[in-house]
């Protein structure tokens, strides 16, 4: 298959994959690597924007050329993959600030939302949360 | 017509999503794409509460190059942070204050900022419209508010007033 292709069509194609997974690896090695939690949700990012995006621009180029007819729809993985991690990200780091502010202790930035009332001790011991109606 | 669509945006969009995952542009799928377009967008109405838009279409479009450039300079920025023996990049928090309010703004802001690798969206509080973003490489906390006023929230201002 790839011996139809012209030559600085397969160097092309090889240097997107190989440069987009080189990306998506050091992101992994970084994961592994980094001490704390904040500095490693940054690394798998590299696989998950440009790294994962090169990958699916050979992928796009290499079926386009050799199937004749323009194939795009990685397009459609790289939206999805770009428009769900924030979301994911976004729970994650929530649920680590949570965690940190109520052991204190680390440099997390205070919160500025208003605490929760926690539950009184009557109702922890009933079971019952009265809820008051406003 | 906008009871029908109250997305007409949201419509076309998803019909193109439809069409490029079924590689086709038959009659036969361009009728089962028009039919998703109409009736997600009527089962997201309760979710979405402003009318998806653009107003301005070009400056979407220098917004996403804009991005493109940041997101490979970036990339290279922490591939070499992270080829040393002994990472040790300086991170820090930052707190900005966002004349940005509206939601699809903050969702597409929220996108940029976790697509480039030396930064993450935290936490957004509606009450005080600040966000908490945690930077892989801090070396001047003012120049990185600056830089994403300049670069993001005054084009996404334009795009979504």
């Amino acid at each position: 298959m790839i011996a139809n292709l012209p030559l600085w069509l397969s160097i092309l194609v090889s240097a997107a994959v190989v440069l987009g997974s080189a990306l998506t690896l050091a992101g992994c090695f970084g994961l592994v690597r980094l001490p704390t939690f904040y500095l490693r949700i940054h690394a798998p990012t590299m696989g998950t924007s440009l790294g994962g995006g090169l990958i699916l621009l050979g992928s796009a180029l290499y079926f386009s050329l050799t199937q004749g007819r323009v194939v795009f729809h990685e397009l459609a993985i790289f939206v999805f993959v770009t428009v769900t991690t924030p979301v994911t990200l976004m729970l994650l780091a929530r649920a680590t600030l949570f965690r940190d502010r109520v052991e204190g202790g680390s440099a997390v930035p205070p919160s500025f939302r208003k605490p929760e009332p926690l539950a009184t001790e009557a109702e922890m011991q009933t079971g019952i949360v009265e809820t008051k109606a406003d | 017509m906008t009871r029908l669509f109250p997305h007409p945006l949201l419509s076309v969009v998803l019909l193109v999503f439809w069409l490029m995952l079924q590689q086709s542009a038959g009659l036969g799928h361009i009728l089962m794409g028009a039919i998703v377009g109409t009736i997600v967008p009527l089962a997201a109405r309760p979710v979405i509460g402003e009318r998806v838009g653009l107003r301005r279409p070009l400056k979407a479009l220098q917004l996403l190059g804009v991005v493109l450039v940041d997101v490979i300079r970036s990339n290279v920025a922490v591939f070499l942070v992270l080829l040393s023996p002994r990472p040790k990049p300086t991170e820090g928090f930052i707190e900005m204050q966002l004349k940005l309010s509206h939601p699809l703004g903050l969702a597409t802001l929220a996108c940029i900022l976790t697509a480039v690798p030396g930064s993450a969206w935290l936490e957004y509080d509606q009450d005080r419209s600040t966000v908490l973003i945690h930077v892989f490489d801090l070396v001047d906390a003012d120049e990185w508010v600056e830089i994403v006023k300049t670069r993001y929230e005054s084009l996404l201002l334009e795009i979504f007033p």
